[in-house]
């Protein structure tokens, strides 16, 4: 017996939107269909897809991607048998347009994510979603730079948009099991019964596990994970490590393990175009709490610049930067450059 | 010299700062503000300052429109307000600088088609969103040079500088600004993306312009352009400046410019908000200038 012994989760799958962060948004179509249907084979419930930065995502400042949304959506939506598909939408960067373009490519569930103290930007998008009758679920970014009750005032302004599900996300993988317990656990007082509570884990500090486990224990009833912890900074929570510790313990997932292992093995490892794993660069994200998203940016912008990417990252830190703000990554590599020729 | 007698329509922060920054004008003198609320403080301070005030809305100020020589009226309110108080003040005659995303006019940036609007005369300027009055001069700097297939830009803006209105409906400032981008910018394509961040001390709006050519960039005229349009934006924002850039990245041009307030009735660091009130009186200071001229006021 352990603490989560017949507690049903549900798991949300990122390999094919948080997962586009260290593929630079190049995914194949046929990369798409292939780990979404093998997720689906695997029982995996809920799939998302889209840009690493959501809907209208696309640009210069994140990238542009190989298809455009609507091209993934197509494209892997109608092959799935039992799973059912999400989409991530960024107030600021996407619109109700692009929420409307998801819900007629077939998504059900729209995540809309905001900066973990501005949840009101997302009243717009979260009452579109509720009237649509769709899954609405509100996402509270860099959750670690809030504290607790602050963030749990910010989920209720989520739940009062017509959010059923509110989300802890831990955007840098700053939080130590104990940052989780206590979000979740000011979420649960603060939020209806019947809202659920998520949670998002990046795999910086290695605790993506581990902060899922203490999630689950405090009420978080959906977590994310993505096959082989593809993600972005050091990944995410590993799905298939997630699926083997829930069995172990007696959880209720409904997810077939090894065929999640050979997804992770067989499909998604082979793709990356390099190993995501805790670098020094990821660990720093980790342990300065800087968005995980910044990563590869910062890798470009040092070689670029001839700056060290861990100076770069750190000063992002130091510049107190949220979530999207991927434009301010050239402009301190140019800053730190100059300072570095004395001028 | 005598001025032109303006209108103050909303007595919020915008306004506000629209009224410390029009007591200064050569050619506008603020006579009336006009609000909803008799307790705002906006209205407090309008009256400490001796302008006349009304709490009835623009209705309030109707019967006083010709009797006081209203010429100019500044539109602070929301864009369905705006719409009823354009239909009002215009048929009296009421030159309309619209500073909410109501767009009934055409967009006004004053750097790049102020001057087009001058001629011809507009009744009716709306002026686009602060995210627009930053970053749109940068697009122009490019796209005057040589054609610009698709400019982005990205603004930057600390949490206590945006307000319920533009929180409520986020939409509205990526779609209007990124529609200025291409009217008024001269991209082919426009997109932009706002961030709030919630820092403190709040963080000092930062803008990122990026713009893609056609054709390899002309790096030397480009920065010549860009350089100039800094000046002619530091003319009404003095703390207007270029941070970073502009750089060159295959077919990429990408400047960052930071946008200090002045501080008058908001803190430094809402130069977002700043930047729109202070080109707001800059449009309406230039047809003031004439009427002045042609004794038409």
């Amino acid at each position: 017996m352990s603490a989560l012994t017949g507690r049903r989760v549900v798991l949300h799958d990122m390999t094919l939107r948080d997962g586009m962060h260290p593929k630079r948004h190049q995914m194949t179509l046929e990369q798409m269909i292939s780990v979404a249907t093998g997720l689906d084979d695997a029982g995996v419930p809920l799939i998302e897809v889209t840009h690493g930065d959501g809907m209208g995502g696309a640009s210069v400042n994140y990238g542009f991607p190989l298809h455009t949304d609507e091209e993934y959506l197509r494209a892997v939506v109608p092959r799935l048998k039992r799973s059912k598909v999400s989409a991530l939408l960024l107030p600021g960067i996407g619109t109700v347009d692009d929420l409307a373009l998801a819900v007629d490519c077939g998504v059900t569930t729209i995540r809309v994510a905001t900066h973990c103290t501005e949840a009101d930007v997302s009243e717009q998008h979260l009452v579109a979603a509720r009237k649509r009758g769709l899954d609405t679920v509100g996402f509270l970014m860099m959750a670690h730079m809030t504290p607790p009750e602050a963030l749990a005032a910010q989920g209720k302004l989520m739940e009062s948009y017509g959010a059923n599900c509110v989300y802890v996300t831990d955007s840098a993988g700053y939080m130590l099991p104990d940052d989780v317990t206590a979000r979740i656990d000011a979420l649960r007082a603060a939020l209806r019964p019947e809202t659920e509570i998520g949670f998002h884990g990046h795999h910086n500090l290695s605790m993506g596990v581990a902060n899922t486990l203490a999630a689950i224990e405090r009420g978080a009833s959906r977590v994310d994970a993505s096959a082989a912890g593809l993600g972005a900074g050091a990944g995410n929570t590993p799905l298939e490590v997630l699926v083997a510790v829930l069995s172990r313990m007696g959880a209720l997932h409904g997810v077939d393990l090894y065929k999640v292992m050979d997804v992770a093995e067989d499909l998604v490892v082979p793709m990356m175009d390099h190993p995501v794993r805790i670098d020094r660069d990821a660990l720093v994200l980790g342990y300065a709490g800087v968005y995980s998203s910044f990563l590869l940016f910062a890798k470009r912008a040092g070689e670029r610049y001839g700056v060290s990417s861990r100076d770069i990252l750190v000063e992002m830190g130091r510049r107190k930067t949220v979530g999207g703000q991927e434009d301010m990554i050239e402009d301190a590599a140019l800053d730190l450059a100059r300072r570095a020729r004395g001028e | 010299m005598k001025k032109v007698k303006a209108a103050i329509i909303g007595s919020g922060n915008i306004g506000t700062d629209l009224l410390f920054k029009a007591r200064r004008s050569e050619w506008i003198d603020p006579v009336w503000v006009v609000g909803i609320d008799a307790a705002s403080d906006g209205l407090a301070r309008a009256r400490q300052l001796g302008v006349k005030v009304t709490h009835e809305g623009v209705d309030g100020l109707l019967p006083h429109v010709d009797g006081d020589e209203v010429r100019i009226a500044f539109d602070a309110t929301s864009a369905y307000v705006h719409r009823e108080n354009a239909r009002k003040l215009q048929e009296r005659g009421v030159r309309m600088i619209d500073l909410t995303p109501a767009a009934i006019g055409p967009y006004c940036i004053p750097p790049v088609n102020l001057q087009a609007h001058y001629d011809s005369q507009e009744m009716n300027l709306n002026m686009v969103s602060c995210g627009g009055q930053a970053t749109v001069p940068m697009v122009y700097a490019v796209s005057r040079v040589q054609p610009v297939e698709y400019g982005e830009i990205v603004a930057t803006v600390s949490s206590r500088s945006v307000g319920p209105g533009t929180r409520k409906n986020i939409d509205e400032f990526t779609r209007t600004t990124a529609a200025a981008v291409e009217k008024v910018g001269g991209a082919a394509r426009g997109k932009a993306i706002i961030i709030i961040n919630p820092a403190e001390p709040p963080l000092i709006m930062r803008d990122t312009i990026h713009c893609r050519t056609v054709d390899a960039p002309r790096q030397a005229a480009i920065e010549e352009s860009v350089r100039q349009m800094i000046k002619e934006v530091q003319r009404y924002v003095p703390g207007y400046t270029l941070k970073n850039g502009p750089v060159f990245d295959g077919r990429r041009v990408t400047t960052f410019v930071e946008v200090e307030g002045l501080g008058d009735y908001l803190p430094k660091y809402a130069g977002t908000l700043d930047i729109m009130t202070a080109a707001a009186l800059r449009t309406a200071e230039m047809f003031a200038e004439r009427m002045v001229k042609e004794g038409r006021s």
